[in-house]
């Protein structure tokens, strides 16, 4: 689905600054997601990381505070123009949340849902499957579509979301710290099929897990917190050069684990 | 001798422990009283029960009365020792589903739109005035149907068509009447849904209103079914709103062809006297006890008791079948 030909990459964030009521949550944040590629937002605890990944697919909307300044370009578009509705940018950019929330219907119906909503006209077996298997979970489900996502383990539940999630055919897809609630087994399953799903799609992660960034990421964000204020974007690049020679004292010091 | 012992130790000095019960009267106290509280509740339901089944079998025991015609018969005249429960069984059932098809709709659109859709303040100001509205007494109700909600009526569809009295008018009221419970205790089954699910729905590109109706609402459904249980059986029990409105005497009717034809038995623009609704006319006039009306009351009332006791069970039924459990 990434046919829009507008280059490298798949959106851009330009002088993001994100308020919850008159508290600011990020500042002056500017972000180049590049297309196939796993971008990680890393730090501390409270460092807006989250808020920052919410602001691609317009999920601060909901918080009633919420105010956003700046731009995120998505398809030629800034998603924060009046005319722009959260609605059609969600359907292009899917998320998947800190803990698995299928929804209290069937694994079947997890999956068609979506596609559902979306006016998807074609065959809903088909789909399942194809979603299924895109999520590394098919083999595991095939016989008993019928019971409900919660009758499955944490690990297969928040596959079954990431399947529901690229049932709709994003271009991204936003993961919030996906595999906090895990195992290390579960854990590395899903890290595995992140690797596989930028195939087709670009993937920004949150992550508390500085060794799953190191792993899974292509592209790494550090932000941080500066004399109680949040929300500062302190480096980005390249995974690889982050972690081998970061630019910054406190990007050093927080991923060779001095704080955070 | 305890007590002097751990007086007397000084501090930092070991006492010795006593770990020996303590008697604890005030612990005690409390706790039999509140136990006797527990027990007095299901002492009253047990009575209640107990006195409305004895007085309904000595109404059953009556020579001229038989369970056949009591279930089968079409008209109530104890003047004439007719006993058929039909017609105020009907007019019961007709008041009731006309109120549940005014309460619930509008009750869970009130619910919706508290918990998916309105704004901090608008919520703050509509569930105060809603509760208002429940602690109106029920005569204030009566009264409105009869002159507000029959006069409209009566404009709509006619005064040779809609009765002073009617089953419409009091159905209509008795809706207003537990709208507040279903839309209360709905509100707080949707809210009470976790924000991860609709999270995930909006994530989906799915709107408010796919998400209220398709993931929130499913999600709620056994609680807003105990709600819809609440106010049926509210709207069974309802007694002044339909002594005064719906009508002061049974709509009986000669045969069970009679009943049917052009099924004037569910005309809601005509008189009809409830359950509830004859128990009262009648218990209020000069009745003396032991009398055949006397009993009579009392085999209605375990009648209404079964008949909410049914509707729970069967609620209760369909919400283990079709709850989505998170």
């Amino acid at each position: 689905m990434n046919n829009a030909s507008n280059g490298k990459y798949a959106a851009e964030a330009h002088d993001l600054n994100i308020y919850y009521g008159s508290f600011q949550a990020a500042r002056d944040i500017n972000l180049l997601i590049e297309r196939q590629k796993i971008t990680a937002l890393i730090g501390p605890s409270g460092c807006g990381k989250s808020t920052v990944l919410r602001a691609f697919n317009r999920m601060n909307d909901l918080i009633p505070s919420a105010r956003t300044t700046g731009d995120v370009h998505f398809h030629g578009k800034n998603i924060y123009d009046r005319d722009v509705d959260a609605v059609e940018v969600r359907r292009r950019v899917g998320m998947v949340f800190q803990k698995p929330n299928p929804f209290p219907k069937s694994i079947y119906e997890n999956i068609a849902w979506g596609a559902r909503v979306n006016g998807f006209k074609g065959n809903v077996d088909d789909l399942v499957e194809e979603s299924l298997r895109g999520a590394a979970l098919w083999d595991e489900v095939k016989d008993k579509l019928r019971q409900s996502g919660y009758s499955l383990s944490g690990g297969q539940q928040q596959r079954l979301c990431i399947a529901r999630a690229i049932a709709i055919k994003p271009d991204i897809i936003l993961m919030d710290e996906p595999c906090s609630a895990l195992d290390p087994i579960a854990t590395l399953r899903i890290e595995e099929l992140m690797k596989a799903l930028t195939r087709q799609y670009t993937i920004i992660i949150v992550t508390h897990n500085m060794q799953q960034a190191a792993r899974v990421s292509d592209y790494t964000a550090f932000f941080t917190v500066k004399d109680d204020r949040t929300g500062y974007l302190e480096e980005f690049g390249a995974t690889k050069e982050m972690f081998t020679s970061p630019q910054s004292q406190v990007t050093e010091d927080y991923i060779t684990g001095r704080f955070g | 001798m305890q007590k002097d012992i751990s007086k007397a130790a000084a501090p930092g000095i070991k006492a010795e422990i006593d770990l020996r019960r303590r008697p604890r009267r005030g612990e005690q106290i409390i706790q039999s009283t509140l136990w006797l509280c527990g027990l007095l509740s299901v002492l009253i339901t047990v009575g209640i029960v107990v006195v409305l089944f004895f007085d309904a079998l000595a109404f059953f025991g009556l020579d001229e009365v038989t369970l056949a015609e009591f279930f089968t018969g079409t008209a109530w005249q104890p003047k004439i020792l007719q006993f058929g429960l039909f017609p105020l069984f009907n007019a019961t059932v007709l008041t009731s589903a006309i109120g549940l098809l005014v309460a619930v709709p509008l009750g869970l659109m009130i619910a919706i739109y508290l918990s998916e859709y309105a704004s901090p303040r608008a919520r703050n100001l509509l569930k105060p005035t809603m509760e208002i509205l429940a602690g109106v007494p029920t005569v204030v109700f009566g009264y409105f149907a009869l002159n507000f909600i029959t006069p409209i009526l009566q404009g709509v569809f006619g005064r040779d068509v809609v009765e002073i009295f009617n089953v419409a008018s009091a159905g209509i009221v008795i809706g207003i009447l537990i709208i507040p419970t279903i839309s209360s205790m709905s509100e707080d089954a949707l809210s009470a849904t976790p924000r991860a699910l609709r999270e995930g729905a909006y994530a989906l590109g799915a709107t408010r209103l796919e998400t209220a109706v398709r993931v929130v609402l499913p999600a709620a459904i056994s609680g807003i079914a105990a709600a819809v249980i609440v106010g049926m059986a509210r709207a069974v029990g309802e007694t002044m709103v339909v002594a005064i409105a719906a009508g002061a005497g049974p709509r009986n009717f000669s045969a069970w062809g009679d009943a049917l034809s052009g099924l004037s038995f569910l005309n809601p623009f005509k008189a009809a006297e409830t359950m509830t609704g004859h128990m009262v006319r009648i218990s209020g006039g000069d009745l003396s006890y032991d009398s055949i009306d006397y009993n009579s009351i009392f085999a209605i009332g375990m009648m209404l008791f079964l008949m909410t006791m049914m509707l729970n069970l069967i609620s209760r039924w369909i919400v283990r079948r079709f709850r989505e459990e998170y």
